[in-house]
């Protein structure tokens, strides 16, 4: 009896001297993946999402249900391939339990695929907007509460057709997911509003010389729509203003983005006075948004303004965080608790209020705007709408929505 | 010997119809339809199958811009190759920090030209430097000189992306070579009569410009000079030339310092018609390994025809089957090797 009472006694201070160790790392941090392109073409990209995801986690003073939030970095090169081996790693080798990314339109497909294989691992979108994402063949651990590139066009058809006066419009966007998904957006107003596109180019991403593109462009569009991102779009612009374009532009979310109107250089002469539509607006005078932006400036290295992506990875992660807090912070249960308290998650953005549909896509207020030039010189994008409340199906009935078929090069067409 | 000595030679043997002359008709014909697409308007049917004249037009011409860039670039990597046997990997990291010193005196000073030189002066200094601290040291054995080339290339890739961060830059080109040029091609009539002139941005009228005068210079130095008659012999036999009392390390710090001074005008030049990013430098290291692949190692003549070949392909490709563009360059890669596996312009060893 002494014996064994003396066994128990030196096993439990065994167990008291190690177990500490082990303790502390799985009790009191919580490990959260951030995914973002930290290079390639869409490096200022992913910074700045880093910012915006930051901008979240300082919000709650790195802390949610009383355990540290500790980020794990991944980085990818916008290439579906190069997401998937960052989010493998994180979630392979790290052993994070929660994943904050991608940031582009393929990855977030990629990633979309790789959910499925890794049930007891949440997935939450950064800022990819490819449609296919979560309205086709959906994962049931990928949450998006950024909406998708064809949501952020909602009013722009409308308004360049109506209050623009612009009949033909001719397209340049890069040539894969999430352009196509943008362009879907644009068309599905512009077209029925009875305005023609004749004309659409497709590039390939990092595409350096864009002169010829622009001049197959025809010459008897009333405007060019253009959806390029990060030095995409920088040479395009510039390319355009050194060879004398005359026609004026709308710009797709990412091109009249933070990202894009903070570059040097004469680029600044073509951009001001392009309509666009996005998930934010630079001069948006609500008092969260404010908030948000002072925050938002603490990071180091922060634009004048936020771009799309710090917002995206901003609400996302901020999401993350508000469902772990839901739950205390507790994935013992591969993530179950926690993902049913995101699918049914509804909370105030600094844009406004956020819920998701049952494909866990996100249902929030867009914003249509137009780029001016601020009092200190920057370039801004001016609020001129707001659109309440878009829904993937953009206000559409989903069986006719799916009826429009999946986006690509070639749907929707008008010429 | 070669298939492009035959129309010269054969043609002075005179008598029937050779098959020097063939292709001497071959070349006429193929010149004619050029001048005709260029020069001509268009039928409607033209029009329909390769989109707008002036679509087409301007892929030849930014074709031919692009290719002027590209041999800036891989005439510095092929002389260097020609003489040294020294594959330089860090070949685009030259063109790429060319471009970023470029960037910063022109912000500095407000005076693009003075960015230029700096571009090629600084670089030529690096090539010297990297030349006797390097590449002197591992004389003679190739494969060591170029692994530690591509080391260079990732180290430095790394130092440029701490320095300037990932970013994109425009450096910014003066008031006198903005705007865009009428050139005397019509592209179109419109209903009333008049025609429509293609117009053709300024600047990348100069960037051509300043490929050829820079191209003819080299040709000339190589040929005129006795510096250039030196780095000649070199390239045939470098032994021999040692022998024959030459401080062939000067041969090579020369060439070098050229080479490498050419790379970085070539980023300025190229950051201000197009952009300054992290990744430049792999991409135009890859577009002047295929250039010299398929014109000919160490012979500018071969990278003149290789940069033509390839600007062509890859702008004509994106214009009219952009996704798979970037084929068609490898394609022309791909049957050189095959036909012709010293490039265009070189010379069987």
């Amino acid at each position: 009896m002494r014996m064994h009472r003396r066994t128990v006694l030196a096993l439990a201070v065994f167990t008291g001297l190690t177990a500490p160790s082990l303790a502390l790392a799985a009790d009191d941090t919580i490990k959260i993946g951030l995914l973002a392109t930290f290079e390639g073409p869409f490096t200022v990209l992913g910074e700045d999402g880093e910012r915006g995801a930051m901008t979240a986690v300082a919000e709650m003073n790195g802390t949610v249900a009383g355990k540290k939030v500790e980020i794990v970095k991944g980085s990818s090169d916008a290439s579906p391939d190069s997401a998937v081996r960052a989010a493998r790693k994180l979630v392979e080798q790290d052993g994070v339990k929660v994943l904050v990314g991608p940031l582009s339109g393929d990855e977030g497909i990629a990633v979309k695929d790789y959910a499925k294989t890794q049930p007891n691992v949440t997935f939450i979108n950064g800022t990819s907007a490819a449609q296919d994402t979560t309205l086709r063949d959906p994962a049931e651990n990928f949450f998006r509460f950024s909406t998708d590139g064809a949501q952020w066009m909602a009013g722009l058809g409308t308004y360049a057709f109506n209050d623009k006066g612009y009949k033909k419009v001719a397209t340049v966007a890069e040539d894969y997911s999430f352009p196509y998904t943008q362009v879907f957006g644009f068309m599905a107003e512009f077209c029925k509003a009875g305005g023609h596109v004749p004309s659409k180019s497709w590039v390939p991403i990092g595409n350096k010389d864009f002169s010829s593109v622009i001049a197959a462009i025809p010459e008897d569009v009333d405007a060019i729509y253009v959806a390029l991102g990060g030095a995409d779009a920088v040479n395009f612009l510039t390319q355009y203003q050194q060879g004398g374009g005359s026609a004026p532009l709308i710009g797709g979310s990412i091109t009249v983005d933070q990202t894009v109107l903070t570059s040097k250089g004469k680029l600044r002469d073509v951009l001001k006075g392009t309509p666009s539509a996005g998930p934010t607006a630079d001069t948006n005078d609500a008092p969260a948004w404010k908030t948000f932006v002072e925050a938002y400036k603490k990071q180091p290295g922060a634009f004048p303004s936020p771009s799309l992506f710090a917002h995206g990875y901003y609400v996302d992660m901020k999401a993350t965080l508000l469902g772990l807090d839901q739950v205390g912070g507790d994935v013992s249960d591969g993530g179950k608790k926690l993902r049913d308290a995101l699918s049914k998650l509804s909370f105030d953005t600094p844009t406004g209020k956020v819920s998701l549909d049952k494909n866990r896509n996100a249902i929030a207020d867009i914003f249509l705007t137009e780029v001016t030039e601020g009092a200190d010189g920057n370039l801004m994008n001016k609020l001129v709408k707001v659109v309440p409340q878009v829904n993937q199906t953009l206000g559409i009935p989903e069986d006719e929505f799916m009826k429009l078929g999946a986006v690509n090069r070639d749907n929707p067409s008008c010429p | 010997m070669s298939l492009l000595d035959q129309p010269s030679s054969s043609s002075l043997s005179g008598g029937g119809t050779t098959r020097g002359q063939a292709w001497g008709l071959v070349g006429l014909l193929a010149a004619a339809v050029m001048a005709w697409l260029v020069f001509a308007v268009w039928p409607d049917w033209l029009n329909a199958i390769l989109i707008s004249k002036k679509a087409f037009v301007s892929a030849i011409l930014n074709g031919i811009t692009l290719a002027g860039l590209y041999f800036l670039v891989a005439s510095g990597f092929t002389l260097i190759f020609g003489l040294m046997r020294n594959v330089n990997l860090a070949h685009g990291s030259l063109y790429l920090l060319g471009a970023y010193i470029g960037y910063e005196v022109t912000n500095r000073t407000g005076y693009w030209l003075l960015g230029v030189a700096a571009g090629f002066a600084v670089l030529a200094i690096v090539g010297v430097v990297m030349q006797v601290f390097v590449f002197r040291r591992l004389e003679g054995d190739d494969l060591r000189q170029t692994l530690v080339s591509i080391g260079i290339s990732i180290v430095a890739a790394d130092l440029m992306l701490a320095v300037w961060a990932g970013g994109t830059y425009q450096i910014a080109t003066p008031e006198w070579l903005d705007g865009a040029l009428t050139l005397p091609i019509i592209t179109a009539v419109r209903s009333n009569g008049v025609s429509v002139f293609l117009t053709y941005p300024l600047y990348r009228v100069v960037v051509l410009a300043a490929a050829i005068v820079i191209g003819v210079g080299l040709w000339l130095m190589l040929h005129k000079t006795r510096v250039g008659m030196m780095i000649r012999a070199g390239v045939d036999d470098r032994a021999m030339l040692q022998a024959s009392g030459v401080n062939v390390h000067a041969v090579f710090a020369i060439v070098f310092a050229v080479g490498a001074g050419l790379a970085g005008f070539a980023g300025v030049v190229g950051g201000s018609a197009l952009s300054v990013a992290p990744g430049e430098d792999v991409r135009y290291l890859l577009a002047s390994l295929v250039v010299v692949i398929v014109g000919g190692m160490g012979s500018i003549t071969g990278a003149a025809i290789g940069a033509l070949l390839i600007g062509l392909a890859e702008q004509i490709g994106l214009v009219y089957f952009p996704t798979y563009g970037i084929v068609l360059t490898f394609v022309i890669m791909v049957v050189t090797l095959a036909v012709r596996p010293q490039g265009i312009m070189g010379k069987a060893r």
